[in-house]
């Protein structure tokens, strides 16, 4: 259970996160959804602290992520995160990408490695790209293999950063399937997006942020067609 | 009428070749440890800390700035005046190690800092720690960007390192000019000098020509 009490995280002057209190259940998929510079990004980061926090409490199965004796890095193993640039490691082969963390961190054998690899890699359907360098991949291609590596540490939790976005628009389905099969898997994933049908569909609550509060949440039939906030309505409404 | 001149012989190659040797082994050091501590000074460059930043390149400016001459007839004569007189090999060494430092500092600096930040988030969020990040992702990525500006710089040194003859050491150089006081045959004796650097340099930038063709298939 991931849960966020009064979190709040400033750059500089601005406040983007004015008191954010959420909380994801287990095999529960909660969506982000909001304008852009709303915080649904910094939010995700606050999870896995790449952003450290001003106020409030954010604990993963009751570890408090920002305390100062929390092992991070063994924190992270739980919390898988795909970034809107898949980040692929260019000087690794698709197989080394995702053996990579648990050769290194979870200190696997390598052939043991090598079969975590292989099977995320035939998971997300890049069974034929085992020895392909990142530069002789498509985009959503990457952006799977970025699934595939996050995947391989068995993370309890997944976090998606607008994982579409960077991709071509004939791109975006690919990437969107393999998050449905996380999803209808049991994962519980918090997912950032501009896809308001993957929001609608897959979710089972979907979150609307502005300006840095959770100005409406609820599950998405409520939220999405039958939205109270008028930003809320205005939002859907352009990007519908 | 005794006979000041003699000619060029075949002694003489082997004498060149000697000092052609001490032009290797002054280089291969120099190039070694600056390299390793080029590494070091570069890292902390790249640490984003501005007091670190501000020490360590204020120190390496120095260096990079003053020309390798000077910095090398200084040192001699200030070991020597503060009466740690050491051999010409030593000396010239650790000025051309100190100034190789320099260089590669910037060098690595620029390509740790090519590394996209996203490649190292990525890296610590799947649970690595900065230091496995930085060993299997960081370094490998960075340095390979680094690559063809260090060969400059390796380069560069195996030709700085001629400037060591100007405290009395007998390397390449200086063994050529020994040569041409006794036989005035200089033009033969250049050419064959820039026929030997040219062999010690060649096979270090071909490996280079060969690395780069070999990222880019």
């Amino acid at each position: 259970m991931i849960v966020l009490e009064n979190l709040r995280k400033s750059f500089g002057e601005l406040e983007v996160l004015k008191g954010i209190n959420l909380t994801v259940d287990n095999g529960e998929v909660v969506s982000l959804i909001g304008a852009s510079g709303s915080g649904k990004s910094t939010l995700l980061y606050c999870i896995n602290a790449l952003e450290s926090i001003h106020a409030g409490k954010v604990t993963v199965d009751g570890i408090d992520v920002h305390a100062k004796g929390t092992d991070i890095n063994k924190l992270r193993q739980k919390l898988g995160t795909v970034f809107q640039q898949w980040n692929s490691f260019p000087h690794l082969t698709a197989l080394e990408n995702v053996a990579l963390a648990p050769r290194v961190v979870t200190k696997k054998s390598r052939k043991e490695a090598q079969e975590i690899a292989e099977k995320q890699l035939v998971h997300v359907g890049l069974g034929d790209k085992l020895n392909h360098y990142p530069s002789q991949l498509s985009g959503g291609q990457q952006q799977r293999l970025a699934i595939a590596r996050a995947l391989a540490m068995e993370p309890k939790y997944m976090l998606f950063d607008e994982a579409t976005s960077a991709l071509d628009p004939e791109l975006v389905g690919e990437v969107l399937d393999i998050m449905r099969l996380l999803a209808s898997e049991g994962m519980t994933m918090i997912v950032v997006t501009h896809e308001m049908s993957f929001a609608r569909d897959v979710s089972d609550r979907v979150a609307f942020f502005k300006q840095g509060v959770l100005a409406e949440i609820g599950p998405p039939e409520q939220v999405m067609t039958n939205p109270q906030d008028p930003d809320l309505q205005r939002f859907l409404s352009t990007i519908g | 009428m005794t006979q000041v001149f003699t000619t060029l012989q075949w002694s003489d190659l082997w004498f060149l070749l000697e000092g052609a040797w001490k032009t290797i082994q002054i280089s291969v050091v120099s190039i070694l440890i600056g390299t390793l501590l080029g590494m070091v000074f570069g890292w902390l460059m790249s640490l984003k800390n501005r007091a670190l930043t501000f020490g360590v390149m204020a120190v390496l400016d120095v260096f990079r700035s003053v020309p390798l001459l000077i910095q090398l007839i200084l040192f001699d004569s200030f070991i020597a005046i503060a009466g740690f007189p050491m051999p010409a090999f030593w000396s010239g060494t650790i000025v051309l190690i100190i100034y190789t430092a320099s260089l590669v500092a910037v060098v690595v600096q620029s390509g740790i800092e090519a590394v996209p930040v996203g490649l190292r988030n990525a890296a610590r969020c799947l649970g690595l720690s900065y230091w496995q990040e930085m060993r299997h992702v960081t370094a490998p990525v960075g340095l390979r960007t680094a690559f063809p500006s260090w060969l400059g710089v390796a380069l560069a040194t195996i030709k700085d390192s001629a400037l060591v003859s100007a405290i009395g050491y007998v390397e390449l150089l200086r063994a050529s000019q020994i040569l041409n006081t006794r036989t005035q045959e200089s033009v033969k004796i250049m050419l064959i000098v820039g026929l030997i650097y040219f062999a010690i340099s060649y096979p270090l930038s071909r490996m280079g020509a060969r690395y780069e063709q070999r990222q880019k298939s």
